[in-house]
């Protein structure tokens, strides 16, 4: 039986799918079998984010509809033999991800892995809620910004109110914060709200702190999740929060005030 | 002088980021104690407030409905905040 994580957020643009990239090529490397979907119908992109946008040849809501099966749709990624990538379809009805629908696919990939990684699109429509609503474990994707917060707030309300386990009673969403673009120098000046402020407000113990790095569009813009960075502030930073994931006790890094000599030669 | 006087006394409670922190504290309780609620909680607090504003200038926030359980009944409490 899989494990299955929704990656969500609530607010657009706050790292939701390059987290989804980064999770589930670390959790691969690894050695676990992961699966990593895209619920954002039309507005597909976790694909180009892992470099196979043009090996797409049948989409999540295809296997859905019953046009391809599960081993068609699949794509595997090159770099890790442990990966699969199931994009979103660029062209239907997002009305199309049933609930009904969604858990049978949910239910067939868990016999064959060990985790299944939901990247959930913006908002909270349908996309979002069935990308959340068979999930066993969250990770909530929050800069530390108003409207990212709040956002997340909200979404850990559906979590806790909608979600199966939550209708059905059984044990709450294991909820995971991940503070992304995080600037220790900002935090430093009381420009921005530092890690415990927003684990205050939320209520939530963070998994990882990414920091606010170059290597992340760098990574997108080539296709490699940021993870693969293995010198990378960010990529290391995911690498923590995958091994935290696991159970391992890790402290975090990179949430320090760079130091002058640093900031001299950086 | 006097610049740098302020400077050191608004740092730390005047700096964005603590003025981030308590405007998200106070909208998040909010939108939390709205959450169990009813829908028809929203509709009945904006009705109330159109008809006491027939009768004196109030804002939106002046007027607060909550709907509090406790065992077998429910208290509809509403809360009007009149100007002086």
């Amino acid at each position: 039986m899989a494990k299955i994580i929704v990656v969500t957020s609530g607010k657009g643009g706050v790292g939701k799918t390059t987290t989804s990239a980064a999770f589930s090529m670390g959790l691969a490397m690894r050695g676990y079998k992961t699966v990593v979907i895209d619920f954002d119908i039309g507005l597909r992109n976790l694909d180009i984010v892992m470099d196979c946008e043009r090996r797409v040849v049948y989409d999540f809501v295809n296997v859905i509809q019953g046009d391809a099966n599960l081993r068609q749709a699949l794509i595997k990624d090159k770099r890790c033999e442990n990966l699969f990538i199931l994009a979103a379809s660029q062209t239907k009805e997002k009305e199309a991800l049933t609930l009904e629908g969604v858990g049978a696919v949910l239910n067939e990939l868990s016999q064959d892995f060990d985790f299944i990684i939901c990247d959930s699109p913006a908002g909270i429509e349908q996309g979002a809620f069935t990308a959340m609503y068979y999930a066993d474990e969250a990770i909530i994707v929050t800069n530390p910004e108003v409207s990212s917060v709040r956002d997340s707030d909200r979404m850990l309300g559906i979590l806790q109110s909608k979600s199966q386990r939550a209708q059905e009673g059984l044990d709450s969403v294991k909820e995971n914060l991940l503070i992304t673009r995080y600037d220790p120098d900002r935090v430093a000046k009381g420009e921005m709200m530092s890690i415990e402020d927003v684990e205050d407000i939320l209520g939530v113990k963070n998994i990882g702190v990414i920091p606010e790095s170059e290597s992340v569009l760098k990574a997108s813009n080539q296709g490699h999740p940021v993870i693969m960075d293995k010198n990378s502030d960010a990529g290391m930073a995911y690498d923590d929060m995958i091994a935290r994931f696991l159970g391992e006790t890790r402290p975090l890094r990179f949430i320090e005030r760079k130091g002058l000599l640093k900031r001299i030669f950086s | 002088m006097k610049k740098l006087f302020n400077f050191f006394k608004n740092e730390q409670e005047k700096n964005p980021a603590n003025v981030a922190k308590e405007r998200l504290k106070v909208i998040v309780a909010h939108e939390r104690r709205q959450r169990n609620q009813p829908d028809y909680l929203q509709d009945l607090q904006r009705d109330l407030m159109l008809v006491i504003q027939k009768y004196v200038e109030i804002e939106a926030d002046n007027v607060q409905v909550q709907l509090d359980s406790e065992g077998n009944y429910s208290v509809l409490e509403l809360n009007v905040t009149l100007p002086n």
